[in-house]
């Protein structure tokens, strides 16, 4: 019975990779992810609607388009992966940071769209009010904006982490499918219906996606509640 | 004392005003709905840029087109009190009390926290959030807020129009004493009569985009002009509607 209980070290190895790569991925857009949504909805400029449908493109593409798409720009030899590598000595390829950079793409216009909605449903009267009050527009963003759209930055930091967790065509096009590296949840349990008397450990894998997604939403639950009471008063 | 002198178009609405605010006291901007008496007081506070003119308090450029000056609003030094309080929902009294207070120097504060509480009668909502208050108190509650800054001039932009009767024979007391006792010159933006017969000093009345009377304020003034004043004490205690 235990050794039901007990992760092996495969599915271990699976399971930290997993949440490491999507954490990793959702810090990273995190503040791109608050200006741009700060700039579709509020700022008018030439080219928003190129910027708006940029930010969504990853939602509406096949993940598999998003990979090979990294790849073309991320590769050695890729335009923005050459310069990288060369200047800087960063490579995505093979490894968790590739990963990541995956996730982040696909998450990304969940993000936006979460926290953008909630920016658009500040009363701009409150942030005048702070500006009369002495504030300069910087800490009126500070202490009044991200305050007010508090519950929706964690709605879309749920919702681009769960992205996360689930992302599998992206990752195994642009970094293909390495243990200890890129093998997430997801691709483990592809890996293992690939192979003869994998049945087992594929279910397992697939009980413990189910636990680490049902943990991330009661999580999200209880914590935009509480941050919600915070704001409401 | 506030001089003011600016152009505004604000589509087919065109705001054409001079005038100059009294060194005390308290100075009602009064007209009917819709003649550009918010706007005004926003170019006052740097919400809204004028089109051309000056706007120049105690003789410091706030706003002055030719000069190229246009002062941001957190450095004009001026109190704003919102016709909807505008209190953070995300803070308690005590916080939003503090918040422009917080950003002001010691030296140059000329009312302290406790003065301004017990003026305003704050002590017992000290600790709530802004969506438990009455509309009354969330007003007295922003006076505050505002006269925590120590603003050269305090705005106020019908601060009484979202309260019934009752709570407005509350609120204009504490607005007259805060007014004697701060010391701060007041504009005070209103579309009541009796309202502005009960503490303004001076008025200034708007219609349409443009001054059509500037004066000393009583009752006598004001039965002899019922084309700037509509009949006032009738019941709701609103005329121009």
């Amino acid at each position: 019975m235990t050794e039901l209980l007990t992760l092996t070290p495969l599915e271990k190895e699976a399971l930290k990779l997993s949440l490491w790569i999507s954490i990793w991925a959702v810090i990273a857009i995190l503040p791109p992810g608050v200006f741009i949504a700060w700039l579709l909805a509020r700022k008018k400029f030439i080219g928003k609607t190129l910027l708006d449908g940029l930010t969504h493109l990853p939602l509406v593409l096949p993940p598999v388009v998003i990979g090979y798409l990294l790849l073309v720009l991320l590769g050695r030899k890729g335009i923005i992966g050459g310069w990288l590598y060369e200047n800087l000595g960063i490579s995505f390829i093979f490894n968790w940071k590739g990963a990541a950079v995956a996730s982040a793409v696909v998450a990304f216009p969940l993000l936006v769209r979460a926290i953008r909605l909630s920016i658009e449903q500040v009363d701009e009267g409150l942030e005048a009010a702070a500006r009369t009050l002495g504030a300069g527009p910087l800490r009126v963003f500070f202490t009044v904006t991200i305050p007010l759209i508090m519950p929706g930055i964690i709605t879309g930091v749920i919702l681009a982490f769960a992205r996360s967790l689930s992302e599998f065509g992206a990752t195994i096009t642009f970094v293909s499918n390495i243990p200890g590296q890129t093998r997430t949840l997801p691709l483990a349990l592809y890996t293992l219906t690939q192979v003869p008397d994998g049945e087992a450990g594929a279910f397992r894998l697939c009980v413990i996606s189910v636990v680490v997604a049902f943990v991330a939403l009661i999580l999200s639950e209880f914590s935009s509640r509480y941050v919600f009471n915070k704001v409401r008063g | 004392m506030l001089e003011v002198k600016v152009l505004k178009k604000l589509g087919a609405f065109t705001i054409d005003v001079a005038f100059s605010s009294g060194d005390s006291g308290i100075t009602a901007i009064f007209g009917p709905s819709g003649a550009g008496k918010t706007s005004i007081i926003n170019m006052v506070a740097g919400l809204l840029k004028p089109d051309q003119g000056q706007i120049y308090l105690d003789d410091e450029p706030l706003f002055d087109s030719k000069k190229g000056i246009n002062v941001p609003p957190n450095k004009r030094r001026l109190g704003y009190i919102f016709q909807d309080g505008r209190l953070f929902p995300h803070l308690t009294v005590k916080s939003n009390l503090m918040y422009g207070m917080k950003l002001i120097r010691k030296q140059d504060r000329k009312l302290n926290f406790d003065q301004v509480v017990t003026l305003l009668d704050l002590e017992t909502l000290l600790y709530r959030r802004p969506a438990k208050l009455s509309g009354g108190e969330k007003q007295r509650v922003a006076i505050g807020r505002a006269l925590l800054t120590s603003p050269s001039l305090l705005l106020m932009d019908e601060p009484l129009s979202s309260l019934d009767g009752r709570l407005k024979a509350e609120i204009l007391p504490f607005v007259s004493r805060m007014q004697k006792e701060s010391m701060i010159p007041v504009l005070y933006v209103s579309h009541s009569t009796d309202e502005i017969l009960s503490i303004a000093d001076r008025v200034i009345v708007v219609q349409s985009g443009k001054v059509v009377f500037t004066g000393g304020l009583d009752i006598a003034m004001v039965k002899e002009r019922p084309e700037f004043f509509p009949p006032f004490g009738s019941n709701n205690g609103l005329v121009y509607r």
